[in-house]
């Protein structure tokens, strides 16, 4: 019953623990937060089942649920999960998890917020499990609701701005979205499906009308890649991150760093790859620029950023390049290097958001140049700092390193297979010269980080700081399982690895025959 | 334990670092003093162990620890392997490397974060190794970034104090730019190998066999063997502190004294060397490259010691002279000489260390005091630290039969039978290097004592703990080169014969005769050099600044260092941060703006839509019932119940039909 079953089981707990809550009269605080806690711990531990119990030899999907649910237009319940969205159902649970610990000390409208929080697991998990583009559809809407009032309530001096501009800048991606779903539901190959697995097993759908001047499942694919890329976020639609950000509460953040932008690349890997193979290889070098540019603008960005959590939101502009890049070359190494960096940027960038929380908690600043001096007030804060910044540095040793590592080696040899803009860019070294420029990004990333470190925690300790009260037993455990995740995995990735390998190699093979 | 021999090697500094971190403070600092000593200790005899067992049979030891990475194509071990090139490596580095941790025990005596320092320095040693024993690519690379993390850490080890930090921050920040080369040469060698020979592999063995089928390659317009060796050497420019990378090197004296020596001296900064010696074989295959190298290596050793020449600080002098041999090694790898210039790793390792650590024994003494210019007279108070150092200056200066004589000596010969402006260029460095080491020497121990009443009174020879890894490592320095001797008197060439089956060895065809006459010269360079020390700064103490005096401008120069480090900053650095600065604005104002303007846009279309919503589409219904309403009340005042009035309209309406009618009948 469990295991056929457990993607519904992870989905929906939050939802029931959502449902609890409302019933708990709002003085039961502790009742709150303590619900909150095991609904969000059930999610984890069948995340580890998961885990544990995926076999890393099968190609297609698994734990697979399938009901007919409006069967006049062919819309079904279908949830599964393969190597590319398991890890993120994993990072969702875990994540979750942790944002609950760190929400404890939230002090307005406690029962309001862990609503909220685990109506928004519910839709995140959903995202990442569902496969019918309905069903996607509309988890991907239900998670936009619960993060609007979650900063926009809970958030900072500018939460309204903020609210207001992730809301409408998402539903823009969305109604292209959803205008491309209807496209390849009405036009696609019959009879009128919504089924992900059936549309992308076709080897490209809509490869034969013509509109607005271009093949069908081009203009589709770039409908679709709009509504992701604006997740993702990708250069140029990336401005409502650091807004959202910044005003965020942490956990808040740590969720949208962490888990929502993931599902922009997400998206792309599980609906624009493989419908529209032929139009994702025309469009890969245009991908690979936009990346390179994600990097480096992001990175040039963050160096000058004086708000401590701005710095780290443009950070993850530039590492989500990274996953774009991968994307774009479309090799196997390319690929498993973007869908490892989704994994490893998730881990690091929440501990990044996190500390940035602790520190805030106590100094209610978040300048970079208010600090200095605080690894002489606070030591053991100042270690978990340490590494979740080299972390982040991509510094060999820990999971960063291995990713971009792995998305640098994929995209230098994707020169190969890619056409790019009918054969516009064949011949033209567009991937090994985009590559050499993503490597500068290892340049750029180091300054900017130790720059923000040696304000933040170097030189002497100002009196006013000396009081700090170093990290307390409570924050230490949302931090600690992320640092260790961080080296663990960059000392032995192959857990990891390992569930990607036989989706990703079958692919990859699909992806480079197709086009 | 017997199958992970390497393994272990690396393990021990690596627990003992994880466990001082965690638990240090708790123990207390005999324990960790132990703990780290003990645990560096313990792997320089597994080293060793391992080291005689691979002397035994020659067969290289391979200990595959687990798979790393696997892909469809790429499997990547996390693998050591100990060759002749390698086992020269792990000896110095767990040797040297234990006996700067016993000094570092009472150096370090008096510091609050004593655990802190173990702690990196334990962390230093096992990345070290596993740079040096890594038998692929990739780990290699994990220790090469992990010992620039040491090394960032124990720069910044006295972070409270700005400077330090910007000098960790520095290091770091300058390393980044060559291993962003390092990456992409690493990059194009994976790509070329595996689309030519469809080999996909980090291994160096793989590598090595198959290097062959790359050669038809371009990269960017270069050959590929060029490309690759050209990025993997500005890698190594970094790390080595080369022409024009090197200006971390001497802020980085910023750390404790015996991290400049172990990390700054003897090992992390030779790593670049020991990089090109693993690739000899693609390195000799691309001839531009070893000119650029024996070029850049040559200009650096006279460069760096130029610079030498006019510092004050005991430690900068010794950092300058660092950057200068360093650039003595490269020019022997750039002849093709890769033998030689490991050669110099060893003996520089021995005698650096030596010179570093017996500074650190004069700055202890003088309580920390770094500025030669205050010290002087100090052979009398400090006897054990005044004989290791003339035995320091001795080796570094090439007298026979130090250790320096011998490698310098064969780098030399090397040159000579390859270029003679590389020759002279060297033998000119060697000059200069005996003249400012014996400087160095004179205005410490020389003359008169200038120090303040209260540190001469504090005056003292360092403990026991200093002095037998100090005496130790003179020993070594006298010894250290009677492994490779002159052609002329061929006692023993045990080194190159070692060496020979990991790296590219070769003999210069030259006379034995020249070669006699060559030492000859050198030697007498060297002493002249040094005499000439003597008179400046011995028995005319007056001369520098009259010298000073005469070339101010050239002074100026050395002293500035070049002015290397305004011209960075006026190119790179302010230019980076003002691009920063000018694409947050950017991003603000366009970017952001534009989504911004967008919502301006729309709430203007929607106060348009509005205002023809609420005139037009909703004034329009307002019209009709306003003209509905109006029609009514007119209407309903013909309906006021006088009966005159309905007779009127109806006569008028009569008339009016009857008018009508008669029109339309044309009547």
């Amino acid at each position: 019953m469990l295991s056929s079953h457990i993607l519904s089981w992870m989905t929906f707990t939050p939802l029931l623990g959502a449902v609890i809550v409302l019933m708990i009269p709002k003085c039961f605080e502790k009742a709150i937060k303590i619900v909150s806690l095991i609904t969000t711990a059930i999610p984890l531990t069948m995340a580890v089942y998961l885990f544990q119990h995926f076999d890393r030899d099968q190609v297609g999907m698994q734990f697979m649920e399938r009901h007919q649910w409006i069967p006049s237009f062919n819309i079904q319940y279908i949830m599964g999960t393969d190597g590319i969205s398991v890890t993120m159902l994993m990072l969702t649970a875990l994540l979750s998890f942790l944002c609950v610990i760190a929400s404890w000390n939230i002090g307005k409208k406690v029962k309001g917020y862990f609503f909220l929080f685990l109506l928004l697991e519910t839709g995140m998990m959903g995202v990442f499990a569902a496969l019918d583009l309905f069903l996607f559809y509309i988890f991907w809407e239900v998670m936009l609701l619960p993060m609007y009032f979650l900063i926009g309530i809970w958030g900072g001096a500018r939460r309204e701005y903020a609210a207001i501009k992730f809301f409408i800048y998402t539903l823009v991606g969305s109604v292209f979205m959803l205008l491309g779903f209807l496209a390849i539901y009405f036009w696609g190959p019959s009879p009128h499906s919504f089924d992900m697995i059936v549309l992308g097993s076709q080897g490209g759908i809509l490869s034969q009308g013509i509109l607005f001047g271009l093949p069908m499942s081009k203009v589709v694919f770039l409908a679709l890649f709009f509504g992701f890329a604006i997740k993702v976020p990708m250069f140029p639609f990336h401005t409502w991150l650091p807004d959202a950000h910044v005003e965020a509460p942490t956990a808040v953040s740590v969720i949208l760093a962490g888990v929502l932008l993931k599902m922009g690349v997400y998206g792309v890997f599980r609906i624009c790859y493989p419908f529209f193979p032929d139009a994702a290889q025309w469009f890969a070098p245009i991908l690979a620029i936009l990346a390179v540019i994600n990097i480096l603008y992001g990175g040039l960005c963050a160096m000058n950023q004086k708000d401590i959590k701005k710095l780290v939101a443009y950070s993850s502009v530039s590492h989500m390049g990274y996953c774009l890049l991968g994307l774009a070359a479309m090799t196997f190494m390319g690929l498993e290097g973007s869908l490892f960096q989704m994994f490893t940027h998730g881990t690091s960038t929440a501990m990044l958001f996190l500390l940035v929380g602790v520190i805030y908690d106590r100094a209610h600043t978040r300048g970079v140049n208010d600090f200095g001096g605080l690894a002489s007030a606070m030591p053991k804060y100042t270690f978990v700092a340490m590494i979740a910044f080299f972390a982040s540095m991509g510094l060999p040793g820990l999971s960063g390193f291995i990713s971009e590592v792995f998305v640098l080696l994929g995209s230098f040899h994707a020169d190969a297979h890619v056409i790019g803009f009918d054969q516009a860019f064949r011949g033209q070294n567009i991937f090994i010269i985009c590559t050499i420029f993503a490597a500068l990004g290892v340049v750029i990333t180091a300054a900017y980080l130790l720059w923000t470190i040696q304000r933040v925690f170097l030189g002497s300790l100002p009196e006013k700081w000396s009081t700090l009260k170093d990290i307390n037993t409570r924050e230490l455990i949302t931090l600690v399982p992320l640092a260790f995740l961080a080296i663990a995995l960059g000392i032995y990735p192959m857990p990891i690895l390992d569930l990607f390998h036989k989706t990703l190699s079958h692919f990859s093979q699909f992806l480079t025959a197709g086009g | 334990m017997e199958n992970n021999a390497l393994l272990w090697i690396i393990l021990f500094p690596l627990l003992s670092s994880i466990f001082i971190r965690l638990y240090g403070k708790g123990v207390g600092r005999k324990a960790v003093s132990l703990i780290a000593c003990s645990s560096v200790g313990v792997s320089f005899v597994l080293a060793v162990y391992a080291v005689l067992a691979f002397a035994s049979d020659h067969q290289v030891q391979v200990d595959h620890v687990f798979l790393w990475l696997r892909t469809d194509q790429l499997h990547t071990w996390f693998r050591l392997s100990l060759d002749s090139l390698s086992a020269v490596m792990i000896c110095v580095i767990t040797g040297v490397g234990t006996l700067i941790h016993v000094y570092s025990t009472g150096y370090m005596h008096h510091e609050k974060a004593f655990e802190r320092y173990f702690a990196y320095l334990n962390l230093f040693m096992a990345m070290m190794l596993i740079l040096v024993l890594a038998d692929n690519f990739l780990l290699m690379f994990v220790g090469w970034e992990g010992v620039g993390l040491c090394s960032y850490l124990l720069i910044g080890f006295y972070y409270q104090d700005h400077k330090n930090a910007d000098a960790g921050k520095k290091a770091f920040v300058v390393n980044r730019v060559g291993d962003f080369a390092f990456i992409v040469g690493l990059l194009s060698l994976f790509w070329a190998l595996g689309t030519q020979a469809g080999v996909w592999s980090f291994d160096f063995a793989v590598i090595r066999d198959h290097i062959s089928s790359i050669s038809s390659v371009q990269i960017l317009g270069l050959s590929a063997f060029t490309f690759i060796s050209l990025m993997m050497f500005i890698g190594a420019t970094g790390k080595s502190a080369q022409i024009p990378l090197y200006v971390w090197l001497p802020d980085a004296m910023a750390g404790p004294t015996p991290v400049s020596a172990l990390i700054h001296a003897a090992t992390m900064v030779t790593s670049g060397i020991y990089m090109i010696c693993r690739l000899s074989f693609l390195f000799d295959a691309a001839p531009v490259t070893l000119e650029v190298i024996s070029w850049i290596g040559g200009l650096t050793a006279l460069f760096a010691a130029t610079m030498a020449l006019v510092q004050n600080d005991i430690k900068k002098v010794l950092a300058y002279s660092t950057v200068s041999q360093l650039g003595y090694m490269f020019l022997a790898c750039g002849v093709g000489a890769y033998a030689s210039g490991m050669f110099h790793v060893v003996t520089h390792a021995f005698f650096k260390a030596l010179l570093f650590l017996g500074a650190g024994s004069v700055i202890h003494a003088c309580s920390h005091e770094q500025d030669m210019r205050k010290m002087g007279g100090l052979r009398k108070s400090l006897p054990i630290t005044f004989w290791i150092f003339v035995i320091g200056t001795l080796a570094i200066s090439g007298m026979f039969p130090f250790a320096g004589f011998f490698s310098k000596d064969e780098i030399l010969w090397q040159l000579w039978n390859h270029s003679k402006y590389l020759w002279f260029l060297a033998i000119f460095t060697a000059g200069l290097t005996s003249f400012y080491m014996f400087r160095c020497l004179f205005m410490t121990f020389w003359g008169e004592c200038k120090l303040d009443a209260s540190s001469k009174a504090a005056l003292h020879e360092s403990p026991p703990s200093m002095t037998i890894p100090l005496i130790t490592l003179a020993v070594l320095s006298c010894v250290g080169g009677w492994v490779w001797w002159p052609g002329f008197m061929p006692l023993t060439q045990f080194f190159p014969h070692w060496l020979e089956s990991s790296v590219i060895v070769r003999h210069p065809h030259g006379s034995h005769f020249a070669e006699l006459l060559l030492t000859a010269l050198s030697l007498l360079v060297a002493l002249g050099s040094a005499s000439m020390a003597y008179v400046f700064y011995v028995s005319n103490i007056s001369l520098p600044q009259k010298c000073g005096a005469k070339c101010k401008a050239l002074y100026k120069v050395f002293a500035n260092l070049y002015y290397v480090d305004e011209i960075y900053e006026a190119l790179f650095v302010r230019p980076c941060k003002s691009l920063s600065k000018s694409l947050s604005v950017f991003d603000q104002k366009y970017v952001d703006g534009f989504v911004n303007g967008m919502s301006k846009v729309l709430r203007l279309v929607v106060f348009i839509m509005g205002s023809i919503d609420r005139f037009i589409v909703d004034g329009l219904v307002h019209f009709f019932a306003y003209l509905t309403k109006t029609m009514g009340i007119w209407v309903q005042r013909i309906q006021n119940g006088h009966i005159q009035m309905y007779l009127a309209v109806l006569v008028t309406g009569v008339g009016f039909f009857i008018a009508l009618y008669l029109g339309y009948f044309g009547l």
